[in-house]
């Protein structure tokens, strides 16, 4: 992975971070990010009605997604991903973004019955750069992504 | 991505709304995936089913269930009405066992949703085979052949054991591919994208279900989403041991995918198995990674006391019914304990015509079909603690039911039945 450290303008903020990706999702939104370096389940492994992971063994059990740009590696587990992610957009609970990086069947049809702006195959790797709490703007059409950090936004 | 006449023609309309809807979500999902085309599939195993709470309410209000598919099949922004299957499609596993429905707590309402359902399935000519096993109940697909399968132990089994070929689809996809015969060429319908990346070296003997079940699930946490290599395997393995395998690796995991040197139909040898490329990896299973994986599967457990004992993920086959039965026979049931056990309608009717049904029966065990605990979230009321023969549903149930959940042997299982305690673990 080349991190491309001094790509900091692009005309964002002074603080911003930059990032640019595969459009999987067309978009633009901003959020604050949720970041785990554990894949996720859809299917038996989160609550669509509240937008919470309930794998059991899961760092982010408990917590909600929804309405978050939710940054993770990938997607596991059942192919009820997609289904579960979109009963999650009906109920509102959908994350606002995703960004990611392991293509799979699962994750590609899940963010686009999702309707989350989604990004992949970044130049540089998201979960090095974006912790949960940063703000983060995604332009998903132009495959550009922007992190304030923390307490610097 | 790049369509061809037909395709295209589909897209502009000419075969109706649906069908166009249809292929609109897999032109974006083709190019979410980065697909180049797609690929003619006559063979589709996905679920159109709306018991669920969240969808029956959804078809409540929307307009029934060309409402469900339009949203849920089809990502359709507006309800169209839903024709034929244009190819040979199947129906998975459905949220309840219509003739079980009391024992499950099921109410009669949501029982005659389930009979407009299967009503609505027979007319749109997709066969109720309800099971995650098709392949247990008819639908064998043949190496190399395209199919479009959601259900991720189905989907690695069909690719693995039987050299079909399929990524793991979901409910939008099939429902897309049901009516059009297409599905994005991408993933594992290339041969390129078939080989192996990781080597996976015994150094101890896996020999029974349970033992495949670990393993399984050992493997699909280290390696994901890619493609595992076992080698060094002394015993063949029967198709429980490889169905249990498989279940568990796409659970752990994402593995889609995997190969059985000398064994499985793409792996005559290692080098094909790699297609001639050399392991990212190699990764040695012994005896402390076999209990590593034990205990995984056993974290939620703690009470001795079994309340429900839940046997057939994923479905079982006739072969597992007997087993079982051999297990119970003259024995019964505690006072205190539920055993359910799952298999497809067609595996239950070879039961019945076996005896095996009665014999359950007569030892205070059910033998149910349809759906299973996890995905129906079907429990005997106030149950606490299961005990489970397979790793798929010992890792899922306690996340999706807040039950502590054991793995064990089948024959592990059948005792707590009876004497209503957990006394299983791993021998040496």
């Amino acid at each position: 992975m080349n991190a491309k450290n001094d790509d900091t303008t692009a005309g964002a903020a002074d603080a911003a971070i930059v990032l640019h990706g595969r459009k999987v999702v067309g978009g633009c939104i901003e959020g604050e990010a949720l970041v785990t370096r554990d894949r996720i389940s859809g299917w038996g492994g989160i609550d669509p009605r509240t937008g919470t992971i309930i794998e059991t063994r899961h760092e982010l059990r408990g917590q909600s997604f929804a309405n978050k740009v939710l940054v993770f590696p990938g997607a596991k587990g059942s192919s009820g991903w997609s289904s579960q992610f979109h009963i999650a957009r009906i109920a509102g609970t959908a994350p606002a973004a995703m960004l990611f990086n392991e293509m799979t069947t699962k994750i590609a049809l899940g963010a686009v019955v999702s309707h989350a702006p989604s990004l992949t195959d970044f130049d540089v790797d998201p979960l090095d750069v974006i912790e949960t709490g940063d703000w983060v703007r995604v332009d998903a059409d132009r495959g550009v992504v922007e992190v304030l950090k923390r307490g610097r936004a | 991505m790049k369509l061809n006449d037909d395709e295209q023609a589909m897209l502009d309309g000419r075969d109706g709304p649906a069908v166009q809807r249809a292929m609109d979500l897999l032109v974006r999902y083709g190019e979410a995936l980065g697909a180049p085309r797609l690929v003619d599939t006559n063979n589709v195993c996905g679920t159109v089913g709306a018991t669920m709470p969240f969808l029956r309410d959804y078809a409540a209000q929307h307009g029934g269930l060309d409402a469900v598919f339009s949203e849920f099949n089809l990502d359709s922004p507006d309800v169209v009405e839903v024709p034929k299957a244009k190819v040979f499609s199947s129906h998975l596993q459905q949220g309840l066992d219509p003739e079980h429905a009391q024992r499950q707590g099921i109410d009669s309402q949501i029982v005659k949703l389930y009979r407009q359902g299967e009503a609505y399935t027979g007319r749109l000519g997709i066969q109720p085979l309800n099971t995650c096993a098709p392949y247990l109940a008819g639908n064998v697909p043949v190496r190399g052949e395209h199919c479009a399968w959601m259900e991720s132990s189905a989907v690695i089994y069909i690719n693995a054991v039987l050299g079909a070929r399929t990524n793991a689809e979901g409910r939008e996809s099939t429902g897309a591919a049901m009516l059009t015969g297409k599905i994005p060429y991408w993933g594992l319908h290339l041969d390129e994208n078939r080989g192996g990346t990781h080597l996976i070296e015994l150094d101890i003997e896996v020999k029974t279900v349970q033992d495949w079940g670990l393993l399984g699930y050992y493997v699909g946490e280290v390696v994901q989403d890619r493609i595992p290599v076992i080698d060094g395997l002394r015993d063949v393995p029967n198709l429980p041991k490889l169905k249990h395998f498989g279940a568990a690796a796409a659970s752990s995991g994402g593995v889609e995918m995997y190969h059985i040197v000398g064994q499985t139909p793409e792996a005559r040898t290692r080098d094909e198995a790699f297609r001639g490329r050399r392991p990212v990896e190699t990764i040695r299973y012994g005896a402390a990674e076999r209990r590593l994986a034990y205990e995984r599967v056993n974290t939620t457990a703690k009470d001795a006391q079994v309340d429900f004992v839940m046997l057939g993920c994923p479905h079982y086959s006739i072969e597992q019914i007997w087993e079982v039965c051999q297990l119970l026979e003259g024995r019964r049931i505690g006072a205190n304990t539920e055993l359910w056990i799952f298999t497809a309608r067609a595996t239950r009717q070879l039961a019945d015509q076996a005896g095996y049904t009665k014999l359950i029966e007569d030892a205070g065990g059910v033998l149910m079909t349809d759906t299973c605990s996890a995905i129906g979230r079907v429990m005997p009321k106030g149950t606490r603690v299961v005990a489970l023969d397979s790793a798929k549903q010992a890792h899922y149930l306690p996340a999706i039911m807040g039950v502590q959940a054991w793995f064990g042997t089948t024959a592990d299982c059948i005792e707590a039945a009876v004497t209503g305690r957990w006394q299983g673990g791993l021998t040496a």
